[in-house]
Parts: C-alpha cells; sequence; structure tokens
C-alpha cells in the first residue's frame, strides 16, 4: 500500500486500541512528549516498559510459586507493575493488576494467580499490539511519510 | 536499574544564588529518583520538556548522597514512595532534616492513608500516578512557596519556625576541632530513621514548615534535654520544658534524634584536647552547660564547631586551655543547621554573656553554654534565631564583638552547623584565641542567610584564624566565609588557616550579608564587619536563587558564597557589606548568611562555634528598627541573621574586639566598644549582635 494508506491504516489502527481499552490517554501523553530531540521516545520508553514488565511477572510467578508466599512481595511487584503500566498507558494490564492486588491483600493465592495469569495474558496482548504499531510507523517514516499525531 | 545520570537540560540556567535566572521556572534542578525505570524515564522526559535541569536515580541511597554532595545542587526532588532500599517517606524526611529541600512524593497509590502520610512526613505535594505533563510544569510553584516561606518566617522574626535562620556559623574560632567534625551536619548523615520516631503522623496533618533550629532554639533544646538527662530526655518532655511556640513534638524528637547522633559521634571525637577547661563543654554534655569557665574565649570552642582545624584547634586549646574542641572539626560544617551549638552557649564569652541580656543563646561571652541557658544569649536582643550553635552573634552592628580587640579576633567559626561539631567549640573557642589573630571577628557568620543550614560550613572560619585564640581577645569569629558557604563547602574554609583570617578583612565572614555585617571585619583578623566573608551564603542552596530572586535586595551582596570563598568573601564582604544596605537577612534560606546584615550593621558575629551570628539579622525582621541591636555576642549558632538594619558604617574597628577580653573583659569591652563607638555603635548596640530578639 502506499503511503497515505499506510498512515490512514495506522491511524485506524492506533483508534482500535483505545477503543477496546488497551491503551489510554497517558499513552497520547507519551505521544505527545515526543519531539525533534526525541524522535523514538515511544519507542524506547515502551521498551524499557516491556523489559520491566517481563521481569515483573516472571518474579511474580516465582513468588507465587513458593511454599510458604511472600504476600509482601507480590504486593510489591505488582505494585510496581500498576505504576508502570498506567504510565504507558496500557490501561488493561493497569486493570488487571488493580485486581490482582485486591487478591494479594486478602491473601489468597488462588485468586493471584489467576489475576496473575489474567495480566500475562494483557500484557502479551498489548505488547503484540504496539509491536505491530511501531512496525506500521517504521513503515511509514521509511517510504518517506509521516506518522499522524493522535488527537 | 540504577541509572543516575546528571542530566544536563538544555537550558541549565543555573541559578545562583545572587540572582535568579530569568528564564525561571527553566533549569530548575530537579531531582528524580524512582525505582521503576518507565517511570523514570517518562518523568525525565516530562521534565526536560519543561525545561528543567533533570537528574535521575533509581536509588534513594544514592539520591541521597548526590543530595548531600551538594546541597544546593537541586532545587527540587520528586520522589516516588515505594522504592526497595529506602521507603520513600524516609528519603523525604531526610532530605527535609539535612537540606530542606521541597519534595514532592509521587505513587500509584492513591488510598487516603498513604497520601496522609506524605503530608504528615512533610511532603510538599503528593502526585498519583501515572504523572501528567500538567503537574510537571506546575513543580517550580513548590519551590518559590517554600523559599517565601522560609523568608516570611524569617521575616517574622525569631520564630522558631524560621527557615532560613542564618545558621549562625558559629565560626568558631580555630576550634575546627569536633565541632566542626561534629557538626551536625555530619551527623545528618547518619540514614537511620529517627529514633524517635516521631511519628510523623502524629503531627498535626497540617506539616509545619521545617523548623530551623537556631542557636537560640537550640540551646534551649539543650538545656532542655540537660535538665531532664540524655537518657530520660523524652521529645514530649523537651517540648513542654522548651514551651516554644509553634514547635511541635516531631520537631523535637527529629531534633533530639540528630542531637543524639550529634553526640555520639562527638564522643567519639577526641574533643577535648587539652585539659583546657573547656568553657564549651566538652561535647556535649558537660559542656552544654558549662559556660563557665570561658576562656576567653569560649568562643572558640565555637568556633571549633565551625571547622576549625585540628591543629589551630590544637593551638587554641593551647592558648586557651580548653580542650574541648573536638579537633575534628575541620570538617566543614554540614549544613545542617546544626542547632547543636550548644557549643556556642560554650562561647562563653564570659562578658558577652552579659551583654546579651536576654538569655539568648549565644552567649559568646562566658561560654555559655547555651544550652544552659536557652535564652541565654548574650544579647538581648539578637534575635538569636536560627543561630544555631551559633556562638556568633552576629548581631549586626554589634560590633562589639568584634571589637574586640584584635587580639581576640577569635575566629569564631561560624559554624552553622557545624557548631555541632562544637563540641569543640570549646576547643574552638580557644582556638579562636588562638588565632585571635584573626581578630576577625568573622563575623561572618552574619551573612548567613538565615537558616542557612547549610552554610555552615561557615563556620570554620574563624578557626583558623590564627590560631591565637582569641583567648585574650575574643574569638573572632571567624567569619569565615565558611560560613558562607551555605552548605557545606565549609571545610574549605577551614582551611583557613588563621592567617586567613588576619588577612581577610574580613574574611570569612560567613555572613553572607554582609552587608551590614561589615562589622565583622576587624582588620585584618576582624573582618572587619563587612568584610564578612559571608560569601557564603552562596552556596546555599540552590533554592536560593529563587529566593534570591524573590529577596533581591537582601541577597545581594551576598557573595556568601560557600566557604570556599573565604576570603574572597571577605573581600567582597567588605565591598559587600558596605554596599549591602539592605539586607534583610534574606533569610536565606540556606544562605547561610542571612543578608540581612544591613550596611554597617556590624555583624558582631560572636560566631561561636558555629553560630554565625546573624547579627542585626534580627532586625530584619521586623526589628528594623532596631537599632538596637546590640552587638551582642550572640553566638548563635548558624543563623546568623544579620540584622538588616542599616547601620551606619559602623567601623570595623568598633567591632573589634577589645584585646583584652577575658571574659569578663569582653563584654566589658564590647560594651565599651559600644559606647565607644560612637553613634553608630548606639545604633548597634547590641553586645553581640544585633539579632532579632529571638523570642522563644
Amino acid at each position: 500500500m502506499d503511503v497515505n494508506q499506510m498512515e490512514r491504516r495506522l491511524v485506524d489502527y492506533t483508534a482500535s486500541l483505545f477503543r477496546e481499552g488497551l491503551l489510554d490517554d497517558q499513552f497520547t501523553q507519551l505521544q505527545q512528549l515526543q519531539d525533534e530531540s526525541n524522535p523514538d521516545f515511544v519507542v524506547e520508553v515502551v521498551s524499557v516498559f516491556f523489559e520491566d514488565s517481563e521481569r515483573l511477572l516472571n518474579d511474580l510467578g516465582r513468588t507465587l510459586d513458593q511454599q510458604i508466599v511472600d504476600f509482601k512481595k507480590v504486593h510489591d511487584h505488582v505494585h510496581q507493575l500498576k505504576g508502570s503500566s498506567s504510565s504507558i498507558g496500557a490501561q488493561r494490564v493497569k486493570n488487571g493488576c488493580i485486581a490482582f492486588r485486591n487478591f494479594c491483600e486478602e491473601h489468597n493465592i488462588e485468586g493471584c494467580l489467576k489475576c496473575l495469569q489474567q495480566v500475562k495474558q494483557e500484557y502479551f496482548l498489548v505488547k503484540n499490539k504496539l509491536e505491530s504499531l511501531f512496525r506500521l510507523e517504521q513503515q511509514i517514516l521509511a517510504a518517506g511519510g509521516s506518522i499522524p499525531m493522535m488527537e | 536499574m540504577d541509572r543516575c545520570m546528571s542530566t544536563a537540560s538544555s537550558t541549565p540556567i543555573r541559578k545562583v544564588s545572587d540572582g535568579v535566572s530569568d528564564q525561571f521556572p527553566a533549569g530548575l534542578r530537579v531531582l528524580v529518583v524512582d525505582d521503576d525505570p518507565t517511570c523514570l524515564k517518562i518523568l525525565e522526559k516530562m521534565l526536560r520538556n519543561c525545561l528543567y535541569e533533570v537528574t535521575t536515580c533509581s536509588q534513594a541511597e544514592v539520591a541521597l548522597s548526590m543530595l548531600r554532595e551538594s546541597r544546593t545542587g537541586f532545587d527540587i526532588v520528586l520522589s516516588d514512595v515505594h522504592m526497595p532500599d529506602m521507603n520513600g517517606f524516609k528519603l523525604l524526611e531526610q532530605i527535609g532534616l539535612e537540606m530542606d529541600l521541597p519534595v514532592i512524593m509521587m505513587s500509584a497509590d492513591d488510598g487516603k492513608d498513604v497520601v496522609m502520610k506524605g503530608v504528615t512526613h512533610g511532603a510538599c505535594d503528593y502526585l498519583i500516578k501515572p504523572v501528567r505533563i500538567e503537574a510537571i510544569k506546575n513543580l517550580w510553584q513548590h519551590v518559590v512557596r517554600k523559599r517565601r516561606n522560609e523568608l516570611k518566617e524569617f521575616e517574622q522574626s525569631g520564630s522558631v519556625e524560621d527557615g532560613d535562620r542564618l545558621q549562625k556559623a558559629s565560626d568558631e574560632l580555630d576550634y575546627s576541632s569536633s565541632v566542626n567534625e561534629g557538626s551536625w551536619k555530619s551527623s545528618k548523615k547518619r540514614k537511620d530513621d529517627e529514633d524517635e520516631g516521631e511519628e510523623r503522623d502524629d503531627t498535626s496533618a497540617l506539616k509545619k514548615p521545617r523548623v530551623v533550629w537556631s542557636v537560640e532554639l537550640h540551646q534551649q533544646f539543650v538545656a532542655a534535654v540537660n535538665q531532664l538527662g540524655i537518657d530520660k530526655a523524652v521529645p514530649k518532655k523537651i517540648l513542654e520544658l522548651m514551651n516554644v511556640p509553634g514547635l511541635t513534638r516531631e520537631n523535637v524528637a527529629s531534633h533530639l534524634q540528630k542531637y543524639r547522633l550529634y553526640l555520639r559521634r562527638l564522643s567519639g571525637v577526641s574533643q577535648h584536647q587539652g585539659g583546657v577547661n573547656t568553657p564549651f563543654m566538652s561535647p556535649q554534655e558537660a559542656s552544654f552547660r558549662s559556660i563557665s569557665s570561658f576562656d576567653g574565649l569560649d568562643i572558640q570552642a565555637f568556633a571549633a564547631s565551625g571547622q576549625l582545624p585540628p591543629q589551630s584547634l590544637a593551638s587554641l586549646q593551647a592558648g586557651l586551655g580548653r580542650t574541648t574542641t573536638s579537633t575534628g572539626v575541620a570538617m566543614p560544617i554540614v549544613d545542617q543547621r546544626n542547632i547543636f551549638s550548644s557549643e556556642i552557649s560554650k562561647l562563653r564569652f564570659g562578658s558577652v554573656q552579659q551583654l546579651s541580656n536576654s538569655g539568648k543563646q549565644v552567649s559568646l561571652l562566658p561560654g555559655l553554654p547555651t544550652s544552659m541557658e536557652p535564652k541565654q544569649l548574650p544579647h538581648p536582643h539578637q534575635s538569636v534565631q536560627s543561630f544555631g550553635s551559633i556562638g556568633l552573634q552576629a548581631s549586626e552592628g554589634t560590633s562589639t564583638f568584634l571589637n574586640m580587640p584584635t587580639s581576640l579576633r577569635t575566629t569564631l567559626s561560624t559554624q552553622m552547623h557545624g557548631v555541632h561539631g562544637n563540641r569543640s567549640s570549646p576547643s574552638m573557642m580557644q582556638m579562636s584565641q588562638t588565632q585571635s589573630r584573626n581578630q576577625s571577628l568573622n563575623e561572618m557568620v552574619g551573612g548567613h542567610a538565615s537558616g542557612i543550614p547549610s552554610t555552615i560550613g561557615q563556620q570554620i572560619f574563624s578557626n583558623e584564624c590564627s590560631g591565637q585564640v582569641l583567648d585574650r581577645d575574643r574569638t573572632t569569629i571567624n567569619g569565615r566565609s565558611a560560613a558562607c558557604n551555605p552548605v557545606s563547602q565549609v571545610s574549605s574554609v577551614v582551611d583557613f588557616s588563621m592567617n586567613h583570617m588576619t588577612e581577610l578583612p574580613g574574611n570569612g565572614f560567613p555572613l553572607a550579608s554582609a552587608t551590614e555585617v561589615s562589622n565583622l571585619t576587624s582588620r585584618g583578623m576582624f573582618q572587619e564587619g563587612r568584610k564578612m566573608g559571608l560569601k557564603g551564603s552562596r552556596g546555599f542552596a540552590p533554592s536560593y536563587d529563587i529566593f534570591n530572586e524573590l529577596h533581591q535586595p537582601k541577597t545581594q551582596d551576598w557573595e556568601l558564597q560557600n566557604v570556599g570563598l573565604n576570603f574572597e568573601a571577605s573581600q567582597h564582604l567588605n565591598s559587600i557589606i558596605q554596599s549591602n544596605t539592605n539586607h534583610a537577612p534574606s533569610i536565606m534560606g540556606g544562605q547561610g548568611f542571612s543578608s540581612s546584615l544591613k550596611n554597617g550593621q556590624n555583624i558582631n558575629m560572636l560566631v561561636y562555634g558555629n553560630a554565625v551570628v546573624s547579627a542585626g539579622e534580627a532586625n530584619e525582621h521586623g526589628n528594623t528598627e532596631n537599632s538596637a541591636q546590640r552587638p551582642n555576642i550572640h553566638l548563635v549558632n548558624t543563623s546568623f541573621r544579620v540584622k538588616s538594619e542599616e547601620i551606619p558604617d559602623l567601623s570595623c574597628e568598633k567591632l573589634l574586639i577589645p584585646d583584652h577580653f577575658g571574659q569578663d573583659d569582653l563584654m566589658s569591652a564590647l560594651l565599651k566598644q559600644q559606647q565607644g563607638v560612637g553613634p553608630v555603635e548606639s545604633e548597634y548596640n547590641f553586645d553581640g549582635y544585633t539579632m532579632d530578639n529571638i523570642s522563644v
């Protein structure tokens, strides 16, 4: 497809992510922060987020797997994941963390494990979508187009 | 990841203490602490986009050390609440106690109790994550607000809460000893939680602005503690004994904690070097009380608090016979406001005491352990405010102290904070004596911007002053410019060898506002008031930049640049002092020297130990009229408030402390001086320095 088409596609794609609740306004904020001095800002931040989140998710899995579960640790990890996901606008991940935290406070292992699954799912989903988004952006730029600003 | 990088923003407008960048708030120096790398990166970008200068840090400990390294290097701190290595609230408290910077907390947690904790721990604001750029854009308001509050407090005179009480850097005399090392500031390094805990939650929800522990206040505190017995001293009782309106148990608790650390630290230092009767109470305890034998220069002891280099201290001691100075003092006074300038009290200048009528603590004279009589400051009016340990009474205009015969010029190192170290103050005093040469009454301290806790560094001044301790004369408060250094620069000051003192025309006077301080300069040794090297204030927290900008007039001549200035400061001081006319001791928050020194005001900084007495500061607030600044030698710690009153050019001479000071003599000498001074004196007729009466 030509550049214009790609650009339109990008716009639609992005809009759908918002519509489905995968992304929220915070993501837009990130996009607005990006400027010429830092043209890859969004990609960079999101990459950091991916790395960090995967680490947290692994830690969570390990912690919940212990004989004696250290709920404080679980709580701290969840809290951090909540913070970072909300900072980049990964809304569904954040919501999953809220539910997760509640189970954690109740010391409900089952509940926590379920939530962990849920959060993981949401995380991989948004990761996937964002990666597609970035790819699309790259293609547009490579083709000489420009990324349309959302909103 | 712990990545602490200083990212210079594209517009590194550095606000210097003497002036605020006109691009403000661009260039605001922000330190962000968050263990979440995603958030950290985002915040960094947001801050950069707002044209702030950002430094990021993912570990609280690292952040603290960065802050300590450069107390004035940042204007505001943004910190996350939940961090693995240290609780964000604890960090918040530490910063508040040590550096008194505005801190904004952040968290994804918006629970009411957490937010409340932020409030009670003194956070300026609490942001819920995800943080939006709009919130970041307005960060500067907290900086401005804080400065304004501090200034206001300062102006309100002497209120305890004075944010900026100039830490009187009691530049004690050469006692670089323990005073320095004891400097409170160093004690601040401790990270332990407050033992006292005083739960912050316990305080009213409305967290008061940080209390500046002026010399006077500190003396009261110490007196209370002594009365109760160090083991039995609990914040509540201390608070009751002190009976200071507006002071909370929490304030006392945190101060007590620091004090304890300070004591511990001091006891580790060989403080008393000689068997001198340290008038200043040897580190802690006794010394606090004993104002007794102040040999002539108990001030030295105070000076010691400043940062008298050990050797000077030793010499002082020898001279004074007092040992108390912890030689280690040479340390740069951490700018804390060490209130513990009890040492200052040590400064007993015998005579000084008398001078100070009000119990203002800083009794430079007779080694009043300030703690003893909390109010005893030699000068009645001295608004001892914020004199931390300063023995310096920088009364403006009070050159009385300064008038001490040059011999005295014991440079009291006004350590403002350093006074803590005051332990050595006794020695400091001694040192100062030896320094006497220094004559410089280093009033220096006067400059400090009130509340310059940080400036304390200045204290060191005097120490250097000729080792000759003022024993005979009075310890000239070394105004070491060290005092000026708003921040720890003190150490550098310490190095002043006494010789410097002599030379410095006023060097070392930390008096920031030397403007008025002029008194300090004693010739050569004495820093003529003006000379107050108070340039220290410069170092003061950058925050002062804003501050400065707000209170321009005051600070103008602050030159108090950190002690490092020391001599240059002194020179500047002269000019500054003279030119400074106004000076409302702008309480420069950290600026060590309250510029309040008005011109001509003699900063009688009898800075004991650390306290840079800001003579005259007191005036700033409201007292301005008081020309009555008595040149009390207020050894006020740290908060050296220079009275902003305009002091008609008091010749520095006046400040010189008569040589024949003996303790008793000192006072009388001072008094005489005052009288002799002529009209000018009358203005300042304060014993030590005119300090705003710190009504505690």
